[in-house]
């Protein structure tokens, strides 16, 4: 036993090759050289730290897109004794989470300075979940997963609460804490499970990491039928529901979404999401794929329901930021169907990420118009306080009509060609019932969408609504200008995201 | 394949202009009037003088397409490129899009809008997927386009539409955006299902003429495009979104959407069902007749209950889609050209019903048919204009519109087992007669009602102006052309469409020529 130990420590130490992660590394510094700004530099001074925050994100950007070749040159990259694998599509993902953690602290900025909150936390707290979600999506442990998914997790607990005076942000944060820490609890029992049976020396192939996603995938090869591996599973999987807002698992989604400050909400709905997916994808294309015989169907299921739970809740909504809570349920809905279908052909695994590169840009248009529209209650935005930007600030009202146009997936716009990725991945697949659904699904969500776009640019004859202005600044529109541009332009040439080659 | 020869970058031009000039009128509220009119006649008249242009040189070479271009899009690992060309049967409509477009466009420019820089630029956007619907071999570029030409449709009726427009646009829009995504599915099933690697149509059509689908995927693919396409095209009972959102959508946005972009659907049909799903077509044979003689009776005998003069003409365009479908429901090339005559024909007719019914309200004020009367002592060169056209949808011979039904007659008739659907078929016509005709006495003779009497003698009704004179005559004249000489189409429609016919007859299914030996007709011999 402590030979394996010491051999284990050796292959560990070996394997440790820091400069692997250093944008993970990178964000976590800057994370505290921000603490520690904002007690060294003058009160008043806090302008700097969003700009601290802002360059060094641009900087940690540029460095993961500068090493993607590098980084994924062998396929698979195995680091730190198996807690890490670093493949191409970790990478795409750590680009997807270090882009959206700088577009939140950009809308962040527009949201704190409508509030008297603290700044520096909110920044700070950014950054840290944007490197847990990078080391999440990078992990092939399963303490390396719970551990960085905590670290996610429970700065987001703070994150959702951080409007303090508003009672709605505190109630978000408090049913988030609990549901969150329902879902981690449901995870690692999960966990638990698998490592229990996997480590049982009576069974064949019994693994000495049993944690470890490559032994852990040799064993369930072997042992596919039994209840406690399957159940295991299962519960791994109900966690991970949570986090992504599947069907019985969703019932959170609205109200947290309501109430957390708008930056908070579009990080959850953007990169909260994804990371959810990328996990689940590496499970169960990796050490979960034996039990496909039991995970496409339930899956499948899991999958119709939510694009129904979705679409059908949401055309009743007139709140906008619970609308694109529940559209974001139906949205987890049709990559459920990606997910599924990746069992079968295995480049839908990229289907699935371009359509979360996809949602990225479309999710953050709309949240940027919200974030700039809002006033100083952000959690009680209705639909009727649309009305008519389309003609007092036609340029919002465009940009936010590309975002609810390419998510609802209307060509020429890129939501669409993802959609029709999924839905040539689900055909090939054979999931006739699944794409029945999701055509469904996409149908009503044209409703509730066009409702939106409706108020946004058909005014009504006695239109009688407070001039309300909206100030936004240049830079705001170039920022949006550029998301609006990256929508088109992966609609018009799909081969800007080189994903599916 | 790609050649950057002058005429295929002519063609894609005509396709980029329109959006260019769309997307710099978008930004273009500063522009002062004048400025605005050139820039968007630019954008209006090139397409319209390409397709000229394209029309004059086009060569004949059956199966092969003129002026191709062919673009990668990132999309190459499905089977995706930008490929343009156009061939006999497809150079007519483009030209369709052309001179609908740009007679849409003149009247638009001088028309009264509110915000009239984002009506042009969307009307030029429309315009620029209409160009590329038609010029498009890629079957999903076929379908890219018109989506994308579909949406402009929808903003402009929630913007500038009349009564009900929000409900209307919204309706329309869910309506409309079901049948896309049937018809996706059917075109990424077909994809799929046949294995090509390919959505170009020739493609396609070569590797399915080979290697033949099953029954059952055929069926259900053929079924999947006939229902998609048919909601697109108003296949009764699909048609209930048609009549409002024409009534009710802006006159450049009906002119163009009744006009040319419903021709997506039974275009898609003509290209794809019988060339590369015969075994389907044939399956759903009697749903086809049947829906379609339901469109031409139930919608004909709706179409005369009509009062509203817009909702008459929205449902007479829906009545008249029944005759396309017979035509497509023939599988013979004669039927086949018949349709293509017609799409033509209807084109251009319903293009200037619906601008002709908006020149009628502005001087009537009403779109109640039974208060008007009496207007053509004031505006004579109008109602000779609106007979006309209604004499065409009618389909007196000397308009194109007779040449598509009459061959379509023909085609029905020449095979025995569809040989009786001629009769109730032929009842349409009388039903169109009693409301074309009943409508132009209506509007234009007889005793206005009260309040109408004091309108007429107010003075203020002045016959048509130049601005709409000019779109009414370039539509009267294309009618007429076609109507006179309608070889110009009929000719090199008919080689191209023998050869795609006569491949999917012969090699995947020899029964139906053993049944109707009919596809050696030529069109020209029923033109004498």
């Amino acid at each position: 036993m402590n030979d394996l130990l010491i051999d284990f420590l050796r292959g560990f130490t070996n394997s440790n090759d820091w400069s692997a992660l250093l944008p993970e590394v990178l964000l976590a510094l800057l994370a505290l050289v921000i603490l520690v700004a904002d007690i060294v530099l003058p009160k008043g001074k806090c302008n700097w730290i969003y700009w601290v925050s802002i360059v060094g994100q641009l900087a940690i950007l540029v460095l993961i897109g500068s090493t993607f070749a590098i980084v994924t040159q062998p396929d698979s990259n195995v680091l730190f004794g198996g807690l890490i694998e670093q493949t191409s599509s970790s990478q795409w993902m750590r680009g997807f989470f270090s882009l959206s953690a700088l577009f939140i602290t950009y809308i962040g900025r527009i949201y704190l300075s409508k509030h008297t909150l603290a700044h520096t936390e909110f920044y700070h707290l950014v950054l840290i979940v944007a490197a847990g979600m990078m080391l999440l999506v990078q992990s092939s442990h399963f303490i390396m997963l719970f551990v960085a998914l905590e670290t996610v997790t429970v700065a987001f607990y703070v994150l959702v609460a951080y409007g303090r005076t508003s009672s709605l942000s505190l109630e978000a944060g408090l049913k988030y804490l609990i549901l969150g820490a329902m879902s981690s609890a449901l995870l690692l029992f999960g966990i638990v499970l698998l490592y229990g049976v996997a480590g049982n020396p009576l069974l064949s192939g019994a693994t000495g990491d049993s944690l470890n996603y490559n032994q852990l995938s040799t064993f369930i090869e072997l042992n596919a039928s039994n209840l406690l591996v399957q159940l295991g599973a299962l519960l791994v999987l109900a966690g991970l529901f949570f986090k992504i807002g599947a069907f019985p698992f969703q019932i959170w989604v609205p109200d947290v979404y309501q109430g957390s400050p708008t930056p908070v909400t579009a990080y959850l709905a953007v990169a909260s999401k994804a990371a959810g997916f990328s996990v689940l994808l590496v499970l169960v294309n990796g050490p979960f794929l034996p039990l496909s015989e039991i995970l496409i169907p339930v899956l499948s299921v899991i999958a119709g329901a939510t694009i129904l739970f979705g679409n059908i809740a949401a055309t009743s909504q007139r709140n906008v930021k619970r609308l694109m809570g529940l559209s974001g349920i139906a949205h987890a809905g049709y990559l459920l169907v990606g997910v599924v279908a990746s069992l079968v052909v295995p480049w839908a695994y990229y289907a699935v990420l371009f359509y979360l590169f996809n949602y990225l840009f479309a999710s953050f248009a709309v949240f940027g118009v919200m974030a700039i529209t809002a006033d100083s209650c952000d959690a009680n935005q209705q639909l009727d306080d649309y009305r008519d930007l389309g003609r007092t600030q036609p340029f919002l009202g465009g940009v936010l009509a590309f975002g609810l146009g390419s998510l609802a997936g209307i060509p020429p716009l890129g939501g669409f060609i993802a959609k029709l990725f999924l839905l040539f991945a689900a055909f090939e697949a054979g999931l006739y019932s699944l794409l029945f659904i999701s055509i469904c699904g996409v149908v009503i969500s044209i409703y509730y969408y066009f409702a939106w776009i409706r108020e946004v640019f058909f005014s009504v004859e006695s239109s009688d609504q407070n001039n309300r202005t909206v100030e936004f600044s240049t830079a705001d529109s170039v920022v949006l200008a550029i998301i609006v541009v990256a929508i088109v332009l992966v609609g018009v040439y799909p081969g800007v995201l080189p994903l599916m080659q | 394949m790609s050649t950057f020869d002058l005429d295929s970058l002519l063609l894609l031009s005509s396709i980029l202009l329109p959006l260019i000039v769309g997307a710099f009128l978008l930004f273009g509220a500063f522009l002062n009037k004048a400025t605005r009119c050139w820039i968007s006649a630019l954008g209006f008249g090139w397409p319209l003088t390409v397709a000229v242009l394209l029309a004059c040189f086009f060569e004949e070479n059956i199966g092969a397409y003129n002026y191709e271009l062919c673009l990668p899009t990132g999309l190459q690992s499905i089977g995706i490129y930008l490929h343009l060309g156009l061939n006999a049967v497809s150079m007519p409509l483009f030209l369709l899009a052309g001179i609908v477009g740009f007679s849409a466009g003149l009247y638009a420019i001088f028309s009264q809008v509110d915000r009239p820089h984002l009506y042009l630029a969307l009307l030029l956007f429309m315009l620029s997927g209409l160009l590329g619907t038609f010029a498009s071999v890629d079957v999903f570029f076929f379908y890219f386009f018109h989506e994308f030409a579909l949406i402009p449709t929808f903003i402009m009726i929630g913007i500038w539409g009349g009564s009900n427009r929000r409900s209307v646009a919204l309706q329309m829009t869910i309506y409309l955006t079901l049948g896309a995504m049937l018809s996706l599915l059917g075109l990424i099933a077909l994809y799929i299902a046949s294995g090509a690697q390919s959505f170009s149509l020739p493609e396609l059509r070569s590797y399915l003429a080979a290697n033949p689908l099953s029954q059952t995927v055929q069926n259900n693919v053929y079924g999947l495009l006939l229902f998609g396409f048919g909601i697109l095209v108003s296949l009764f009972p699909f048609h209930s979104w048609a009549p409002k959102g024409y009534a009710s959508a802006p006159t450049g946005a009906a002119m163009l959407h009744a006009g040319v972009l419903k021709k997506f659907g039974l275009y898609g049909l003509l290209q794809l069902g019988w060339p590369l799903l015969p075994l389907g077509a044939v399956h759903w044979l009697p749903w086809i007749i049947w829906l379609a003689l339901a469109n031409i009776l139930i919608i004909g005998l709706i179409t005369i209950a009509q009062r509203d003069l817009k909702l008459m003409v929205g449902y007479s365009s829906v009545m008249h889609m029944g005759y396309a479908f017979l035509g497509i429901a023939t599988f013979s090339v004669v039927g086949a050209g018949g349709v293509l005559l017609l799409l033509l024909a209807h084109g251009l007719s319903v293009a200037l019903l619906f601008l002709l019914s908006t020149c009628i309200y502005q001087r009537s004020l009403t779109l109640d048919m039974q208060q008007m009367g009496g207007l053509a002592t004031k505006a004579p060169v109008l109602a000779a204009f609106f007979i006309a056209a209604t004499m065409a949808s009618i389909g007196l011979p000397g308009f194109g519109n007779f040449w598509g039904e009459f061959t379509i007659f023909v085609a029905l008739a020449e095979d025995v087992s569809t040989r009786w659907v001629v009769f109730p078929a032929a009842i349409g016509i009388i039903i169109a007669a009693i409301y074309g005709l009943r409508a132009s006495a209506n509007i234009f003779f007889g005793q206005p009602s009260s309040g109408f009497t004091e309108r007429l003698q107010s003075g203020t009704i002045r016959d048509l102006e130049l601005h709409e004179k000019l779109p009414a005559t370039i539509l009267i004249i294309a009618l007429v052309v076609l109507g006179i000489f309608p070889r110009v189409v009929s000719d090199a429609a008919n080689d191209e469409l023998s050869a795609s016919y006569s491949l999917s007859s012969e090699s995947r299914f020899p029964e139906i020529l053993l049944e109707s030996p009919i596809n050696k007709i030529q069109l020209e011999e029923t033109h004498k």
